[in-house]
């Protein structure tokens, strides 16, 4: 139960005067720092007693919204329960307090934990070598195209400068490609939403560096033409780059190495459970075929003949993309729940994610428009809802989940469809909570015929109903001082 | 003055050799709230079927293609402090005005009727 009073922002709580602690008693003498580095104005600081400041900041958490607090069907993030054993093992105090310049000899567990998750890793994608430096999906692809730029530097090819996208593609490919120094070439979809191969074959020439394939697509399609898609790019010379960002139904089912990919990314904090959103930080592993490892970024954890670790940099590497080895503490918690489903278990993963995708779909196609029938995978696209007659968008069915208590789908992607509503539910969900869930959707059908303002007008039961997003977007306060200088004008 | 339409949404009114380039009410209302408008700068060159500038809104970024080819003469400075004008009135508020280079071109477009099939066809 949230109280209005104390989720005020806390320079509105501020009371001159009003402190929460003392200072001890200063015993030492008074250092004199010279003037031009001194703050000429007092710092502008709440003053706040300590209840007000636990009460503040309790009521504020108690605003976020989790997969501790409920089901997060956000299609193409994987919003997968995080089991908490993977928190206690990134905790240890025995990986915690290590600093990342502490000798090689000092630290030969935490490269251990590193090299047995890049194997892993290595398997599971059906790869050479891993490198698990990246910070995050986006830094992954980057890194992953920059393996591939590097590649065809090697061979003195200087004339790949294009990457080919599908049109269903995340943002993130092209963008990746263009901060890579490439620039995109878009290729269509079929009505089936898969590759259109015949669109594709004309721009396979000399001038493409890499292809970027999402495999299961975002509209949770899997690819079938992949072999024939991986031969084409080959043949052109150019090099197969697998976006992990779907990775989630393939695990312990198919791997991309076996699919002809050369070098892909997985996102850690998708597949492999490590908390993300505003919990993250997140983690991008980069993975390349045979031939490909010595133009992974330095610095790389290998496993010496003595059977000990060292951490190498050699002069192949494309560079550094990261200080030290990445995010560390996030591979510990992968690395966590690989160990703790095991071999076996594993394999269950894709397809109890694929079931409970399929089965939340075939429940709800009867209000909601499929527009591509068939099996999907992990997750999978409506067109809002099928009677569009009540004007009700999938913006208002999305605010109008928030009113029940669940997280909204992602809206308005992928921008094949108008109101594309794209739902992911994981195989961490019960069947009861599902089932939970398309009564809710059903329910929020039935309003948008019988009510529909109501459902435009939602959410009813949010703290905040109806931001000004382009207001947002245009002129953004985002601090305290921008707030009360708005509020006088 | 002649209105004609492009199949990537983008309209060109005509007056005389001069045209005023902006994007379709349906497509406006596709993108949603519209919350920059990246313009070209005047006397650039712009291409037909190249892309002249780029609409973002609260969904999406979208490039802006070029209807017909032709010479900048002015853009539309009110979108810089207000693109939300694009979805008060999209008809209304061009978004950059060009000296049209070769008029055969405008045949390649759609008038008003055809485009209205295209609209309905894509919903």
């Amino acid at each position: 139960m949230n109280r209005e009073f104390y989720s005020r922002l806390i320079f509105e709580l501020s009371r001159k005067g009003r402190r929460g602690y003392k200072h001890p008693d200063n015993h030492l003498e008074d250092v004199k720092l010279d003037n031009n580095i001194l703050r000429q104005s007092p710092l502008e600081l709440p003053e706040v007693d300590e209840p007000t400041v636990v009460r503040h900041y309790n009521n504020m958490s108690n605003n976020n919204f989790g997969v501790d607090t409920g089901f997060y069907p956000l299609g193409s993030c994987t919003m997968k329960y995080n089991p908490k054993i993977n928190e206690e093992i990134s905790a240890h105090p025995s990986f915690e307090n290590l600093h990342p310049d502490t000798p090689v000899k000092a630290v030969q567990g935490a490269l251990k934990a590193y090299h047995t998750l890049q194997t892993y890793l290595a398997e599971v994608g059906g790869m050479s070598e891993f490198t698990l430096n990246p910070y995050a999906g986006a830094h992954g692809e980057l890194t992953g195209l920059m393996v591939i730029r590097a590649y065809h530097f090697s061979r003195g090819d200087l004339k790949r400068t294009k990457v080919i996208v599908p049109d269903s593609a995340h943002g993130t490919n092209p963008a990746s490609a263009a901060v890579a120094g490439l620039s995109i070439v878009e290729v269509k979809s079929r009505p089936d939403g898969t590759v259109d191969v015949e669109d594709l074959k004309p721009l396979l020439d000399d001038s493409v560096a890499a292809m970027m394939m999402t495999n299961p697509n975002t509209l949770g399609i899997f690819e079938k033409n992949i072999p024939e898609i991986a031969e084409l790019v080959h043949a052109s010379g150019a090099l197969l780059y697998y976006d992990g960002a779907n990775l989630n139904p393939m695990l312990g089912v198919a791997r991309p190495g076996d699919m002809g990919f050369d070098v892909m990314h997985i996102n850690l904090h998708k597949t492999f459970s490590t908390p993300h959103g505003g919990g993250g930080p997140g983690s991008g592993p980069v993975g390349v075929r045979k031939g490909l490892e010595q133009f992974l970024p330095n610095p790389r954890v290998v496993k010496l003949d003595d059977g000990t670790y060292g951490v190498i940099n050699s002069d192949t590497a494309l560079g550094s993309i990261s200080s030290h080895l990445g995010n560390f503490a996030v591979q510990l918690r992968a690395l966590s729940y690989i160990l703790s489903l095991g071999k076996e278990n594993i394999k269950h993963v894709g397809p109890l994610a694929t079931l409970n995708a399929n089965y939340v779909k075939d429940k709800l196609k009867d209000a909601y428009l499929l527009p591509i029938e068939g099996v999907c995978k992990h997750e999978f696209v409506f067109d809002g809802l099928i009677d569009k007659s009540t004007g009700v968008t999938t913006l208002n069915v999305a605010k109008r989940l928030l009113d029940y208590g669940y997280h909204a789908p992602t809206i308005y992607f992928p921008l094949l469809f108008h109101e594309s509503l794209m739902i992911e539910p994981t195989e961490t969900e019960s069947l009861d909570t599902l089932d939970d869930f398309i009564s809710v959707m059903h329910k929020i059908a039935e309003e948008a015929k019988e009510n529909p303002e109501m459902v435009k007008s939602a959410p009813h039961n949010c703290p905040i109903s109806h931001p000004d997003d382009t207001e947002a977007a245009l002129h953004p306060i985002v601090n305290y001082t921008e707030l009360t200088a708005n509020k006088e004008q | 003055m002649a209105i004609y339409y492009s199949n990537t949404h983008e309209y060109v009114k005509v007056e005389g050799n001069v045209g005023f380039i902006g994007i379709s009410d349906y497509a406006q209302r596709a993108l949603g709230n519209v919350v920059y408008v990246d313009m070209p700068e005047v006397d650039d060159e712009i291409e037909a079927g190249e892309d002249f500038g780029a609409i973002e809104s609260v969904k999406a970024a979208s490039d802006l293609i070029a209807p017909v080819s032709g010479t900048v003469v002015e853009i539309n400075e009110a979108l810089v402090d207000n693109p939300r004008l694009v979805n008060e009135d999209a008809m209304a508020n061009w978004i950059i005005k060009v000296e049209l280079s070769d008029e055969t071109e405008l045949d390649n477009l759609m008038d008003e009727a055809a485009y209205k099939t295209l609209c309905e066809s894509e919903h």
